[in-house]
């Protein structure tokens, strides 16, 4: 029997990968990189990176950045709450999550978007639940009825207490972290637990060009030493934050990457840390940042080649669109960035769900992009033989008149071979004028409401949730937030 | 070279964002002792009008426009010197003061609309980026300007705008200034609703806007 050959794309020579490579290390050593933490600069400067203090400025020499790079983990293994599913996040394998950090959600009647509360932030979770193309959970939607200062954890904690998936999350400010890492940390069993089994992952963005404020700092240095995964996530915008060609702007995020990892392994050695990104090309219109355009594609999947090439887990944001509703835009960014990203083996992939240059998430979109991710999943699947021979078999007794639809091998291959409609119509033209024309949007609108019906709180322990409550409810307090706008019975 | 061999080749260096070309040709001007208000008016004011027509037509994108403006900026760094100097005033437009926001650290377009404003004619104070409402206020009064524009880039931070409107009130300052909002998430119909005087969706709308505002007061 012959395998599936897995079908993989490569944008990059692997001499051009090596000169883009080389060329990071050489910006980083003569350029340097801004680290405005004084502790990641006496990291760097006690590792013998050359330092200006005042100008909070590292050159890390390559040698240094080589011994970081070879320190650092090629694939991490996430764990779901229950610990009982296991991701492995490296290789080729590839997870999808929905874009994170949307602060608006697409209300389906009033194609409109809208501040988000906590209860679009409950649907969200529970929707995403039951898409079982999306292996992580991404704490993707911020509560507005909650303050700023507290918001980071808040989305955490609902998410930690509807999911069992593996959560890709970030801060968004230094005390965040502390109370996020305990609510993971309560929910595995404690920090060691935690460090064995992360179950989430931390997003750590640094700014283009070649900045890392202290924010992010904080929570690469605090994610490393926790044993939580950091995911890098350089965003230059070409010709606007980073070189306008993509493969100037691949050194750079080459260089932004490796610089994230060099503080990360700093603070501790083998810390799990992500090559990723956000990457995109800069419109020079409307001085937006498209993450439908090819070219943002593109360096998204090149740059996952590269991450691949210095052996690390990869992640990127694709699967997304600029479209403020779900129409044909909506559809064709989405679908063809996330069979990009599955065909270049983006480990993590970070997208469905969203629109608007990753501000608005629509559950309408999650459930069709859950059809699209099948799709891209059934892609990497590849065509196998089955048989031996591979179809002589099927014609053995071949008549005029035989069927193939009542054949036993059509009933024994074709739920394998074939995905199914999911919500695509598929429907002859009568029926479907017969069935009230209906759209994939209004199909998807049913689907939700029907999916958030099924669900099911999968269980947790009592004293976890009250060991959650409580820390939650500790930071609410301490950003001076009395009681939290929970639903009532939450 | 006279008037009228400069002139075109003012305009061109604008138009072709030659920033090298157009500070020499500026400093040829004054080395002949034109009467520079003019030279501006006639070699300088025609080539970044003309590059607000490109850009209207969908022929300038956003590299051509922000080397137009650097290049007028060049011009102009050697000619508002020689105003002062010989006492002609300076800046026809008025005095602006410009900002992103508190919070908001995102500077592009407003580094875009300081150097269209500066490029059309304004006294342009850029504070930067993150700035603290008070400073808007502060250097208004400081620098005598007439207008305060305000960029953010986020629905988070877009309330200071009209957070700053509120503190203008309360100080009794409201009437004294023209303020403009922009941004990504900003619009016209967010500008009405917090009393702003304007939108503007890009940086040659938001030149336009301010032109009319200011010859309106």
């Amino acid at each position: 029997m012959i395998d599936a050959k897995r079908p993989k794309i490569e944008l990059l020579s692997r001499e051009f990968v090596d000169k883009i490579v080389d060329e990071g290390f050489t910006l980083l050593e003569r350029h340097g990189v801004m680290v405005e933490n004084a502790e990641a600069l006496d990291l760097l400067g006690g590792a013998g990176a050359r330092v200006d203090k005042n100008g909070q400025r590292a050159f890390p020499g390559r040698a240094l950045v080589e011994a970081c790079l070879a320190a650092a983990p090629a694939s991490i293994e996430l764990r779901d709450r229950s610990g009982a599913r296991a991701f492995t996040v490296g290789g080729d394998e590839v997870h999808f999550d929905p874009g994170s950090a949307a602060v608006t959600m697409l209300d389906h009647a009033a194609r409109a978007e809208r501040r988000a509360v906590t209860a679009d932030v409950i649907a969200f979770y529970k929707l995403v639940e039951t898409l079982e193309n999306f292996h992580f959970q991404s704490t993707g939607l911020i509560a507005a009825d909650v303050p700023a200062a507290v918001s980071d954890a808040y989305r955490l904690y609902l998410g930690l207490i509807l999911s069992e998936k593996p959560f890709v999350t970030g801060t968004f400010r230094v005390e965040g972290f502390g109370p996020m890492k305990d609510m993971l940390a309560a929910v595995r069993g404690g920090e060691d637990a935690l460090g064995r089994a992360p179950l989430a992952v931390f997003d750590a963005c640094p700014s283009p060009p070649l900045k890392w404020s202290d924010l992010t700092v904080r929570s690469l240095i605090d994610a490393a030493r926790a044993g939580v995964p950091s995911e890098l996530i350089p965003m230059g915008m070409t010709g606007a934050t980073s070189p306008v060609t993509i493969a100037g702007t691949l050194v750079q995020h080459v260089a932004e990457n490796l610089s994230g990892l060099t503080i990360s392994q700093l603070a501790r050695k083998g810390a799990p840390v992500i090559f990723g990104g956000s990457p995109s090309s800069f419109d020079m219109r409307k001085g937006t940042t498209p993450m439908g355009a090819i070219e943002t594609m593109m360096i998204d999947a090149a740059y996952a080649q590269i991450g691949k090439a210095l052996k690390l887990p990869t992640h990127a944001y694709m699967g997304l669109s600029d479209s403020k509703v779900n129409d044909p835009q909506a559809g064709f960014e989405t679908a063809l960035g996330a069979v990009l990203g599955a065909l270049a083996g983006v480990n993590v992939i970070s997208g469905p769900g969203m629109l608007d240059f990753e501000s608005c998430q629509s559950l309408e979109k999650l459930v069709i992009d859950d059809g699209i991710c099948a799709m891209a999943y059934r892609l990497l699947g590849g065509i196998a033989q089955r048989d031996e021979p591979v179809a002589l078999g099927v014609f053995e007794g071949f008549t005029a008149g035989m069927s193939f639809l009542s054949h036993p091998h059509t009933r024994q291959w074709y739920r394998k071979e074939h995905l199914g409609a999911g919500l695509a119509d598929r429907d002859p033209y009568d029926a479907w004028v017969a069935a009230g024309r209906t759209s994939i949007v209004d199909k998807a609108h049913a689907d939700v409401a029907r999916r958030l019906e099924k669900y099911a709180a999968p269980p947790l322990d009592p004293a976890v949730r009250k060991e959650l409550d409580r820390i939650m409810g500790a930071y609410a307090k301490s950003a001076g937030l009395g009681a939290l706008p929970l639903p009532k019975g939450f | 070279m006279t008037e009228s061999e400069l002139y075109p080749r003012m305009s061109e260096a604008i138009v072709a964002g030659d920033r090298a070309a157009a500070a020499a040709l500026a400093r040829d001007a004054v080395r002949q002792g034109l009467d520079l208000l003019e030279v501006v008016d006639k070699g300088y004011v025609p080539g970044i009008q003309k590059v607000g027509v490109l850009w209207e037509q969908g022929e300038y994108f956003l590299p051509e426009l922000i080397s137009s403006a650097e290049a007028m900026k060049a011009a102009m760094a050697v000619i508002d010197p020689e105003l002062t100097k010989r006492n002609l005033g300076s800046r026809p437009g008025g005095r602006v003061v410009i900002g992103t926001v508190e919070g908001d650290i995102h500077d592009i377009g407003k580094n875009l609309v300081a150097s269209m404003l500066q490029a059309g004619g304004f006294d342009v104070h850029d504070l930067g980026a993150d700035v603290k409402l008070e400073r808007f206020i502060d250097k208004a009064e400081e620098v005598g300007a007439g207008m305060i524009c305000l960029s953010a880039l986020l629905t988070t931070t877009m309330t200071n705008q009209r957070r700053l409107i509120g503190m203008l009130r309360d100080r009794g300052l409201r009437g004294k200034y023209k303020v403009l909002v922009g941004g990504a998430p900003a619009s016209r119909k967010w500008a009405e609703e917090i009393g702003a005087d304007g939108y503007a969706e890009n940086a040659v709308a938001a030149v336009k806007l301010a032109k009319s505002l200011a010859a309106g007061a």
